[in-house]
């Protein structure tokens, strides 16, 4: 038996609080708001660890059910509001209970209660129990979502003998609960369904009306005195599985998106993606890779393969933080490039500067021929593309090059012999005043000799820097670095120590040795005091040029901030020395030589991968619920 | 005409070029060069692989006994004998013609020798065709067990790999279809071999166990015992399945993993209120019979489920409540659907196939559902159209929905209140009763079970029932052999005989004849005998209807036969009530009196240490003395004289309360 209409309605009003802004409401609404403030406080001052305990397993679990809930935009909720609510509503338990407290003569007594923030799109599933603690004198009782401003879907559930109704259209639904029963609501911002539970069992799916869907929020309603009722947003375990419930339209979701229709165009879906992979490898400079992988792929690569390894040998000084050599590296490759980038000029000068302090600068690294470990940058580098590092010495010729200079982990007496090669290949690549250092590079790497390396470090390593290498090779580097790239962009950490690990105990020594100023060289220490007069002075001139730049001048004080701590590793600005630092300003002249070029400054799968998480961020905005299981990151292994 | 005559000549032309090309195959089998007959197997093969016409033309050639031959031969090569098992098995794949020239040819018993040889990839092949072989609807399972040594020798060759895995537990899954076939593979260590494959990282190889338990499971409390001490990895088997159940696994996994729970809770292993059953296979069948899921999948969710809560009204409260079941079950009944007529073919011929499918199982489920609660069972009647699909479904053509259809009603017949409307109003006796002039006993004892409940004296399809003749029916019904066609058939009779009026009585009495009543009295099933009982007293009752002097004698008779012999104290005490009935008639009454024997007996049953068989005596004495009636002075006189008042007397000592106050009345009319 349905409610008698005359009840209905009045419950269904009762439920749509804010729409009844009566001064006799607003008052009690304050008294019930104290009342809930004092209990709060009791239970704060107590430090009731159950409650923090309670705190706790709410956070995890909301983390847990709804991942892609950026709370800073959209809170969940997690208690009952004091202030959107009638006065005949009591709150107490940290607004968790909820009790009526009016006179429940009659249907106008009714009363309800709505929680702290609404339902965020972004759940895609969201759920919520009560559980009735009593049913008090009659048992009418409401549970289920209501909109602000707008009428709910009351789910009202007198216990005895009388039933559900459900939205509008006041069928009765479900069955009947009392005392001890555990009622749920979930709404599912997929399809656009909400269905009720009771102890733990779904009572079947109901269609949401259309102008119900945004900003939902759980609500319950009461009307007779007696009548208990508690929430539970999370702070318990549900009585009804809703993880398996999600778990099902996760797997829903990852199957529609495996199996999205790309119609008759299977063969331009698969170039699309094969130049997708393509431009990423040339545009971070994996030259052999992109080669391999469009020899294997016949397809075409747009940029000239010796500027490819030009931005390539660039990208790894920036990286090994010789910023010096780069910048010259730079302007002899790409006249004019800088000249009308002040900006990035100067930010690279700044690096530069930083990297003086950091004893791996070029210009210092020649003065400090006694510590070589300390000099040692490569074991920490970070790198677009990973590992290079280890191969980075051998690449770089330029004439104040010494012995030691080369990488920590080739022993000293192998040194000798590579200095010989060294010394061939200088001489005709001697850096910045030979117009054919173009190629420089190449002509270093027929000494690919470094068989010693081969086999000393796996063989990836040197792929990238080696041009002519047998195809067996280089299928074996298109494998490894196309798992190797997405590790390289998105996490920096794993790279970091697979670095660590492949060049060793470098790394070891040079966490123990303590660090010194410009490699601890006092002729270093002055070229880099007269490099920050000149940097000084730079700044000053594009002050007078361009007008003042806040940026830049940050940038500058925090180099200089440097020099005013005995230890700069371990100051408040020391986080500049760290390697990791160079990345940005890698990619930033990366992309300005790109641009130079007329090629994209980004790679088009960079591009893909930032709309599809944009993508998937608009979508929460727009409330469609299907982007909480379509996350990026799943997708990314 | 013309078009046929010239074709024919053509087409004979091609199938004589196939078979040449066939029988080339066949000769190079002959070929007295090993590697000959080794490449002759190779090309074969190819050529047979999607081959329907060429595998039925190497079988009509006689390639089958040669390629066992070459396959059991010693002498032959490993590789030789291992393409031919899979030729074998390619041909296999075939047709089900092929299915059976294959077993004629013996290939069983060569294949299961063949499994004794210690190469894997030989014996993988030789599984692979054998299963092929054993899941055919046309290959009797009983050969899988001919042989008492095949079963263990499988099970050790469970180890080896994941084929044999795959091949071996489809084999055990698909041919273990009776309770003995189950303990035979009970017996050889099946729960213990296969459930560590239920973790196995090959999807095919878990899903084959899977099905081996819900087939070893099914209504065998042995296994189903054993199966829930069995731990997989550390885990109760029980929690193994729950995981198998979870929403984001293939449905065939989790149907599967519900049935294997299902037929666990049936045989006793797990409680009715178990979490396991509450509240994951319960829902996880539910969710089964949902629109989303496969025609197929309804089907067996909802018989499944069916099957699951049949005994517990509590498992039914919560199936009724949970996911809309109740209305999503009429969505059964809308195949074919209209639209599925007009647009496709393909989907109208699906939906065919599997429409009676899904009407029997829809009506499964609501007898199930509706088979103790009142509330459910008024929930289905209002379900749309509910009663005229019942009604429709009983005169169906397929027997599976008129049976489906006639449970349903019964449960349903069970509603005092639905009795009384939507029975009445629909007139479902009709259909019930041309259900009842011919029909397999199945259908008979659900339909008479059925009649039993229509017949009710409140009941107002009672009326109608009669005038249809339905007595000669119910008379026959209790000469059948089936004893629960028996019982129903007399049990529609004594229904019928209540307070009915005496020509009803006298049409039943008639019908029955007295030898059909001694029968009845002397059935073996007690079932029968107390409802035989139940119609006398019915006849009986109401003091005009007692006096049926006709068979007076008879009816001692047959009361002295019962108190004389081994009979349960409800019988003994549904006879002395017939007795105290008879005490009650005018002239009736004499047959007692006159009757030492009997009154002796009575008293004995007045001295009985049971209170009922007591209070029925005393009833029986009591209406022999009464005041009010002809010659009460002298039987009171008789009676006084055989003992019987101190018997009385003592009776009002006793402790029972009802007996005390009965011996009190008796005692009043010999001070009256």
């Amino acid at each position: 038996m349905a409610l008698p209409s005359c009840q209905q309605c009045a419950l269904r009003r009762a439920l749509c609080s804010t729409t009844v802004p009566t001064r006799h409401c607003r008052a009690a609404a304050i008294r019930g708001y104290l009342t809930a403030a004092r209990i709060d406080t009791t239970g704060l001052l107590t430090g009731d660890p159950a409650f923090n305990y309670q705190e706790h397993e709410l956070n995890e679990r909301l983390k847990r059910l709804y991942p892609a809930v950026n709370e800073e935009e959209t809170p969940l909720p997690r208690s009952w509001s004091p202030k959107d609510k009638y006065s005949y509503i009591g709150l107490s338990q940290n607004n968790l209970r909820v009790h009526y407290k009016g006179h429940g003569k009659n249907h106008k007594d009714a009363a309800s209660v709505r929680a702290t923030h609404p339902i965020p799109a972004a759940c895609g599933i969201y759920y919520f129990e009560v559980k009735i603690v009593s049913k008090g004198r009659d048992g009418y009782m409401g549970i289920g979502l209501s909109a602000q401003g707008i009428n709910l879907i009351p789910h009202h559930k007198p216990p005895d003998g009388h039933s559900f109704c459900s939205s509008g259209t006041g069928q009765p639904y479900g069955p009947t609960f009392t005392t001890g029963d555990v009622i749920g609501c979930c709404v599912n911002l997929i399809n656009n369904t909400c269905f009720y539970t009771k102890n733990g069992h779904s009572l079947g799916n109901n269609l949401m009306k259309n102008d119900l869907r945004p900003n939902l929020y759980p609500t319950v309603g009461l009307q007779t005195p007696g009548e208990i009722v508690d929430a539970n947003f999370g702070q318990q375990p549900f009585v009804f599985d809703i993880e398996d419930y999600m778990s099902e339209w996760r797997a829903k979701i990852h199957s529609m998106i495996a199996r999205f229709p790309i119609g008759e165009r299977l063969g331009d879906w698969q170039s699309v993606l094969q130049n997708m992979v393509s431009s990423y490898l040339v545009h971070h400079g994996y030259c052999a890779t992109a080669m391999a992988f469009s020899r294997a792929t016949e397809t075409m690569i747009q940029e000239d393969q010796t500027s490819i390894k030009n931005r390539q040998r660039i990208q790894k000084l920036v990286l090994a933080g010789r910023v010096g050599e780069a910048i010259d590296a730079t302007q002899q490759l790409y006249p004019g490039l800088l000249e009308h980038n002040p900006n990035l000029l100067f930010m690279l000068k700044c690096r530069q500067f930083v990297e003086m302090v950091n004893g791996t600068d070029s210009e210092v690294r020649c003065f400090s021929v006694h510590s070589p470990k300390s000099q040692d940058s490569y074991p920490g580098s970070p790198n677009l593309s990973p590992r290079h590092g280890a191969t980075n010495a051998h690449l770089h010729n330029t004439g104040a090059d010494s012995p030691t200079c080369s990488n920590g982990v080739t022993p000293t007496n192998k040194n000798k012999s590579h200095n010989k090669y060294t010394g061939v290949s200088s001489a005709s690549s001697s850096p910045s005043s030979s117009p054919s250092s173009v190629n420089y590079s190449e002509s270093n790497s027929t000494d690919s000799t470094k068989s010693q390396h081969h086999s000393a470090t796996s063989n990836q390593e040197t792929s990238d820097s080696e041009m002519e290498i047998e195809a067996e090779h280089y299928s074996n580097g298109v494998t490894e670095s196309s798992t190797r790239i997405m590790n390289g962009t998105y996490k920096h950490q794993e790279i970091l120590q697979a670095d660590d690990s492949s060049v060793g105990n470098g790394v070891a020594d040079d966490s123990c040795s303590s660090r010194q100023l410009c490699g601890g060289n006092q002729a270093a220490t002055e070229r880099m005091i007269q490099f920050g007069r000149e940097l000084q002075a730079l700044s000053e001139q594009l002050c007078r040029q361009y007008g003042k730049n806040a940026t830049h001048k940050k940038m500058l004080q925090d180099a200089f901030s440097l020099l005013a701590y005995s230890d700069p590793w371990n100051c408040p600005v020391g986080q500049q020395l760290d390697p990791m630092q160079r990345e940005a300003i890698c990619s930033a002249l990366n992309s300005a030589i790109l641009e130079s070029q007329n090629l994209p400054k980004q790679p088009p799968l960079m591009l893909a991968l930032g709309q599809a998480t944009e993508c998937v961020q608009l979508m929460a905005r727009v409330r469609s619920g299907s982007c909480s299981f379509a996350r990026v990151d799943n997708f990314l292994h | 005409m013309m078009a046929c005559l010239l074709e024919a000549p053509l087409r004979i032309s091609v199938l004589s070029e196939v078979t040449a090309t066939s029988r080339h195959y066949v000769d190079r089998l002959f070929d007295p060069d090993p590697q000959n007959v080794l490449q002759g197997v190779i090309d074969m093969k190819n050529a047979v692989i999607g081959n329907n016409r060429q595998k039925a033309n190497l079988i009509v050639l006689g390639a089958v006994p040669r390629l066992l031959y070459l396959l059991q031969q010693s002498s032959s090569s490993l590789e030789l004998r291992t393409e031919c098992a899979v030729v074998l098995g390619s041909l296999a794949m075939g047709t089900e013609n092929n299915i059976k020239s294959l077993v004629d040819c013996h290939i069983i018993p060569a294949l299961l020798q063949g499994l004794l040889c210690s190469d894997l990839i030989f014996i993988e092949a030789c599984l692979r065709c054998l299963r092929t072989v054993f899941i055919s609807p046309v290959t009797p399972v009983q050969l899988l067990y001919t042989d008492p040594t095949v079963i263990p020798h499988l099970m050790s060759l469970l180890s080896l790999s994941q084929h044999t895995q795959e091949y071996i537990t489809q084999i055990f899954a698909h041919c273990c279809k009776t309770p003995e076939h189950q303990t035979v593979l009970f017996n050889h260590g099946a729960i213990q071999n296969i459930a560590p494959l239920l973790i196995s990282p090959s999807y095919k190889v878990r899903m084959q166990a899977l099905k081996c338990f819900s087939v070893l499971a099914y209504e065998n409390a042995q296994v189903s015992m054993t199966l829930v001490n069995v731990l997989v990895d550390g885990e109760q088997l029980s929690q193994v399945f729950v995981r198998m159940m979870q929403r984001d696994k293939p449905i065939e996994m989790q149907l599967t993993a519900a049935k294997c729970l299902t037929y666990m809770c049936r045989a006793g292993a797990i409680r009715t209120d178990d979490n396991c059953i509450v509240l994951k296979t319960l829902p996880c069948l539910v969710r089964m019979c949902s629109k989303e899921r496969l025609l197929e999948e309804r089907v067996e969710g909802a018989e499944t489920l069916a099957y699951l809560m049949e005994p517990d009204i509590e498992l039914q409260r919560i199936a009724s409540v949970t996911d809309h079941l109740v209305s999503m079950l009429a969505d059964y009944f809308k195949y074919p659907s209209s639209v599925s007529a007009i647009t496709d073919i393909k989907r109208l011929d699906h939906d065919l196939k599997h429409a009676h499918e899904l009407r029997q199982a829809a009506f499964k489920l609501y007898a199930s559902l509706g088979s103790n609660d009142e509330d459910i069972r008024k929930k289905i009647t209002e379900t749309e159209n509910m009663m005229d699909r019942i009604v429709s479904g009983l005169s169906e053509s397929s027997i599976k929905v008129r049976l489906a259809a006639v449970r349903c009603l019964h449960s349903l017949s069970r509603s005092v209140q639905q009795l009384r409307t939507s029975f009445h109003d629909h007139a479902v006796w009709k259909p019930l009763m041309k259900l009842l002039q011919n029909a397999p006993d199945e259908v008979l004892v659900m339909a008479s079970s059925t009649l039993c409940n229509l017949l009710l004296e409140f009941s107002p399809s009672k009326e109608p029932i009669l005038e249809s003749g339905v007595i000669e029916l119910l008379c026959s019904l209790t000469q059948s052999d089936s004893p629960a066609l028996r019982v129903n058939g007399i049990w529609a009779l004594m229904n019928m005989a209540f307070q009915a009026d005496q020509k009803v009585k006298v049409e039943i009495v008639q019908a029955l004849g007295t030898e059909q009543l001694f029968r009845l009295l002397s059935d073996p099933d007690t079932n029968v005998l107390m409802k035989t009982l139940g119609l006398l007293r019915n006849l009986l009752s109401t003091r005009p209807h007692t006096d049926m002097s006709s068979h007076g004698k008879q009816i001692m008779q047959a009361v002295t036969l019962i108190l004389e012999g081994e009979h349960s104290i409800e019988v003994k005490e549904q006879t002395l009530c017939i007795l105290a009935n008879i005490a009650d008639g005018n002239t009736a009454k004499e047959l007692i009196m006159t009757n030492d024997d009997m009154l002796q007996k009575i008293k004995y049953y007045m001295g009985h240490s049971n209170v009922k068989l007591q209070l029925a005596a005393t009833f029986c004495i009591s209406n022999l003395i009464w005041n009010e009636e002809d010659g009460s002075q002298e039987r009171q006189d008789k009676l006084r004289e055989m003992g019987f008042v101190d018997i009385l007397h003592k009776l009002t000592q006793a402790s029972d309360p009802n007996l005390c106050d009965r011996a009190k009345k008796a005692m009043q009319q010999y001070l009256a």
